[in-house]
């Protein structure tokens, strides 16, 4: 009786000895990395500037008050404002590549299946040179001399003497060339997956065109979707280099006012704040995108 | 006036509500071999009409290209007496049931049922009294808030067989739609099936590869193999005289010898001189169906009549209602005979007795080969 109970207890002990030596690494990186530079972060927020923008006692809310756009000169909607274009370019940015992604992934899937990784590996493939690289080349194709630029001054879109970069499109463009690849290769698996007889189905049942994608395709590819759009959505979001390469002054996004709080005018306390509301924005969002799947039904990829 | 009824008569051939008239339908895949060659088929308006073959004799590929899915590469396809050429799938008037019932996942039943009515624009709440009446009719109604995930193999049946009834479709095509069921449940779908098809009155064009299935079910069936039709006709008429050697064995087990006809009723067989009825002097093959032998024991055999043969039982499987027995009549010449346990029944008999067979001149059918 009492040699099953040890021998249960032991088996106990072995159990948990390995979930610490095959969970141990990532728990020790996660801490590292993620969990104390956090703790830093949410103990500097609370804290003063001097006079060089290093943090120093005593503790103060004055950081969340700049934050919401309080400062010496009175209320300011300027954060704020950053604040929303930041959402509102990366919703654009999600939203075009899932709209570049779906035809993009059915011309995948219609070519002969040996060469479909290397297809794949072609969408793949400009993510592997620096991001700031690529977004130059941008810079190149949409500034003032591109022929791009040239098109866009005799449609009147862009002023005379201005570039297509910098302004709120070249971000948007920027930003849904960096990430497109994230939203591809999801999508891909789950269209990979696609039961084609729900299509037939579908057309059997007189749907054809759009009906027919809603109702059929698109509740079968909702799963890569949305982890695409986890994908692409959460770090468009915060990106740096594309609004700072891209956006110029006026298309400023809060990843920039984030980096400028520490280098070209420095008050850690102010970013610290920044950061930790531009990282409570983002769980929030994904509590709600999570809800919001749940609904949808079915979407055991995306819950991240 | 009299001359329009007539006309309106003819056109009742091939023109009624639910027929299907098919000619020269070929279908090549990237290959070479054709999966359908050549089919000519006529399927009368309220029939149940199956089509019987083995996997890959293009049952499924034919009965696709009805529904549209696939593109004959030469031939014409008429339903109700239209021209089916640039119709696609979704402007037919017919409605499958597919063998994975390919129910839609992320749609509870009702809606599921009702999608077709959707599609098609009809107000909800006629398409709620249809669905709900269809559903009671298929009783399935207590699933109806269910996703297709919850209901168990016969239940996803019913509800295919709702989503496609419920348009009132002028033909139902099944591909194999009982095929993922047990054998219980497969028999009284199969009966649930044939009740309601005679009971709507729609044409039903069923895909099969069991043979069981094809005789219970059919009015009439079309034996299909490479891509070809081996036999067409009632059930009854393909089961009891077999075109050929493909159909006699595929539709069940069957005594088949090649023969050389010596006059009128008489040829040479390997299992001796038999009398056979029906006698072409070009025949090569004759068959006869293991039910159709009749087993006597040795001193109750009839005197005088034609085609006895002296046999021990070798083998004597019982399967219930009959039993089958291999008979050898002969060094290495052996008969397959069924015979039914019912109260008629003399005795069973086993292995190792000495009997006597006959085959009656009359129950011996030529074939080709």
């Amino acid at each position: 009786m009492s040699g099953a109970v040890t021998e249960v207890a032991l088996e106990q002990a072995r159990q948990r000895r390995r979930l610490w030596m095959t969970s141990g690494p990532g728990l020790f990186w996660i801490v590292l990395f993620l969990l104390i530079p956090s703790l830093v972060l949410l103990g500097i927020a609370f804290m003063s500037a001097d006079d060089y923008g290093a943090p120093i006692l005593p503790l103060s809310l004055q950081p969340f008050q700049q934050v919401a756009g309080f400062s010496l000169l009175g209320w300011d909607a300027g954060n704020i404002s950053i604040l929303l274009r930041s959402l509102q370019q990366a919703g654009i940015a999600t939203l075009v590549s899932a709209v570049l992604s779906y035809p993009l992934v059915f011309f995948i899937l219609s070519r002969p299946e040996p060469i479909r990784p290397l297809l794949l590996l072609f969408i793949v493939l400009p993510s592997w040179t620096n991001q700031v690289v690529r977004t130059y080349a941008w810079l190149e194709l949409l500034g003032p001399n591109a022929p791009l630029t040239w098109v866009a001054h005799h449609l009147h879109l862009v002023a005379p003497d201005l570039g297509i970069a910098p302004g709120s499109f070249a971000v948007t463009t920027g930003l849904a060339y960096n990430y497109l690849p994230y939203m591809i290769v999801p999508l891909y698996a789950s269209a990979e997956k696609l039961d084609w007889t729900l299509v037939e189905a579908g057309r059997d049942l007189y749907a054809s065109g759009a009906k027919l994608f809603f109702h059929t395709v698109f509740p079968q590819t909702l799963p890569g979707l949305l982890s695409g759009v986890i994908f692409v959505a959460i770090p468009a979001f915060g990106d740096y280099v594309v609004p700072q390469l891209l956006g110029g002054d006026k298309a400023l996004m809060i990843g920039s006012l984030i980096a400028n709080q520490f280098t070209e005018t420095p008050d850690w306390p102010y970013g610290a704040a920044l950061t930790l509301i531009m990282l409570v924005v983002t769980g929030l969002g994904l509590v709600a995108f999570r809800v919001l799947s749940r609904r949808l039904g079915g979407a055991e990829e995306a819950s991240i | 006036m009299s001359s329009t009824l007539a006309i309106a008569g003819t056109e009742a051939q091939t023109g009624a509500r639910g027929a299907i008239s098919l000619s020269g339908i070929t279908r090549i895949f990237a290959g070479t071999i054709p999966a359908v060659d050549h089919i000519d088929l006529e399927i009368k308006a309220g029939e149940f009409f199956t089509l019987l073959g083995p996997s890959g004799c293009g049952k499924t590929t034919l009965l696709r290209m009805i529904a549209g899915f696939e593109t004959p590469d030469e031939g014409r396809i008429l339903i109700s007496g239209r021209e089916m050429q640039s119709v696609p799938a979704h402007e037919r008037p017919v409605n499958t049931v597919f063998q994975s019932y390919a129910l839609f996942p992320h749609l509870d039943v009702e809606q599921n049922i009702g999608f077709g009515l959707r599609m098609r624009g009809v107000k909800s709440a006629e398409r709620k009294q249809r669905v709900d009446a269809i559903m009671e009719m298929m009783q399935i109604g207590a699933f109806a808030k269910r996703k297709a995930a919850q209901l168990s193999g016969g239940q996803r049946q019913r509800v295919a067989l709702a989503r496609a009834l419920v348009n009132e479709p002028e033909v139902v095509l099944l591909d194999e739609p009982l095929s993922a069921l047990d054998a219980k449940l497969r028999a009284e779908l199969q009966i649930e099936l044939l009740r309601m098809q005679k009971r709507l009155g729609m044409t039903f064009i069923f895909v099969t590869h069991d043979q069981h299935e094809a005789l219970v079910m059919s009015d009439r069936m079309a034996v299909m193999s490479k891509g070809r039709i081996q036999q067409i006709g009632p059930v009854l008429d393909v089961y009891e005289r077999p075109r050929n050697v493909f159909v006699a064995e595929f539709l069940g087990l069957s005594n088949i010898w090649q023969i050389t006809p010596i006059s009128d009723h008489e040829a040479e067989t390997p299992l001796g001189r038999l009398t056979i009825s029906e006698m072409l002097p070009a025949a090569r093959m004759a068959m006869i169906r293991p039910e159709k032998i009749w087993l006597y024991s040795e001193d109750a055999a009839p005197y005088g009549r034609p085609n006895q043969f002296f046999g021990i039982i070798r083998e004597a499987i019982y399967m219930g209602a009959a039993t089958q027995y291999r008979v050898e009549v002969g060094e290495n010449k052996f008969v397959l005979a069924y015979d039914t346990n019912n109260q008629a029944a003399e005795r069973s008999w086993r292995p190792g007795e000495k009997i006597v067979v006959e085959l009656k001149p009359e129950n011996i059918m030529l074939i080709e080969p």
